[in-house]
């Protein structure tokens, strides 16, 4: 596993893959796009259920891409690792894009259910707002330092510090009095939903994190190769 | 039974879903031109340093 953190052999081994990740993401994609319009409305809800198959998508899967960004930032952080540092800078903008996506479909989920756009006061909707300004902040302060390396630390330790919140995002509704629903999948006696709305939500979060596989080592390969780039013209321009 | 009559929340399911897939088509075709942009400079640097 640790070989593989080495760029040459990164870009040997994932270079085969690539069209499999992205075949799989799109084949994902259009399944729980049919699951998703072929279950059931909600007795309660009605069909604005089918929001639900992109809003915990989004939700869930940014979560998990800060985990991933928090962890290669460790390890960038620590073992001073370019291909680490990759990783977390690869992860900063699709976990962003997700977790816009999860504020603006819960928006528009929670008009017509709640009867509000927006609940300020309420910790769910709050520290995912917070998760979404630790994935901007991340980007702005590499973007705000020209030396790459001075930037690569900066931001890591950003990215470390945002991992307290992934915790309060996970039991902000066991931990507060919130408006948004608890747990319905993560629970002791097992998911809340019913069977015809699980499968395609299973399949919706599968994609999606799939999905994020794809544009991830895709953009990790890229990062590698634009660093190689700059090298030899930095290298060529010294020798001119 | 495929169903698409989101009546009455047709405004809410249709936008949701629809930047939902705008957003995942933009990450894509963001990463995927970047990608070519940066091996395709890289295939020229190479081939640059093989001629010299």
């Amino acid at each position: 596993m640790f070989g593989l953190a080495n760029p040459d052999r990164f870009l040997r081994f994932t270079h085969p893959l690539m069209p499999v990740v992205w075949t799989l993401a799109v084949v994902l994609l259009a399944a729980g796009t049919w699951l998703a319009f072929t279950a059931p409305e909600d007795f309660r809800q009605g069909d604005t259920v089918r929001i639900m198959f992109v809003h915990v998508p989004a939700a869930s899967v940014g979560l998990g891409i800060y985990l991933a960004l928090g962890v290669s930032s460790f390890f960038a952080l620590v073992f001073r690792h370019p291909l680490a540092d990759a990783a977390a800078r690869a992860a900063a903008l699709p976990g962003a894009a997700f977790t816009a996506l999860a504020l603006v479909t819960g928006s528009l989920w929670g008009k017509p259910m709640w009867g509000a756009w927006w609940v300020w006061g309420d910790a769910r909707l709050m520290s995912e707002l917070v998760l979404l300004l630790f994935y901007i902040g991340y980007m702005a302060l590499r973007a705000s330092i020209d030396d790459e390396t001075r930037a690569a630390r900066a931001a890591a330790v950003l990215g470390l510090v945002g991992l307290v919140n992934l915790p309060i995002i996970k039991f902000s509704v066991d931990w507060w009095n919130t408006l948004h629903q608890p747990a319905s999948l993560l629970r002791a006696d097992g998911p809340s939903v019913t069977a015809d709305i699980l499968a395609p939500l299973l399949t919706s979060m599968a994609a999606w994190a799939v999905f994020f596989l794809a544009v991830w080592l895709t953009a990790i390969r890229t990062e590698i190769i634009r660093r190689r780039v700059l090298s030899i013209r930095a290298r060529r321009a010294q020798e001119a | 039974m495929l169903d698409l009559d989101m009546s009455p929340y047709g405004a809410f399911v249709w936008p949701a879903w629809t930047i939902s897939a705008a957003v995942l088509a933009a990450l894509a075709a963001r990463v995927l031109l970047a990608a070519r942009r940066w091996s395709a400079d890289l295939k020229r640097l190479e081939a640059d340093r093989t001629e010299a």
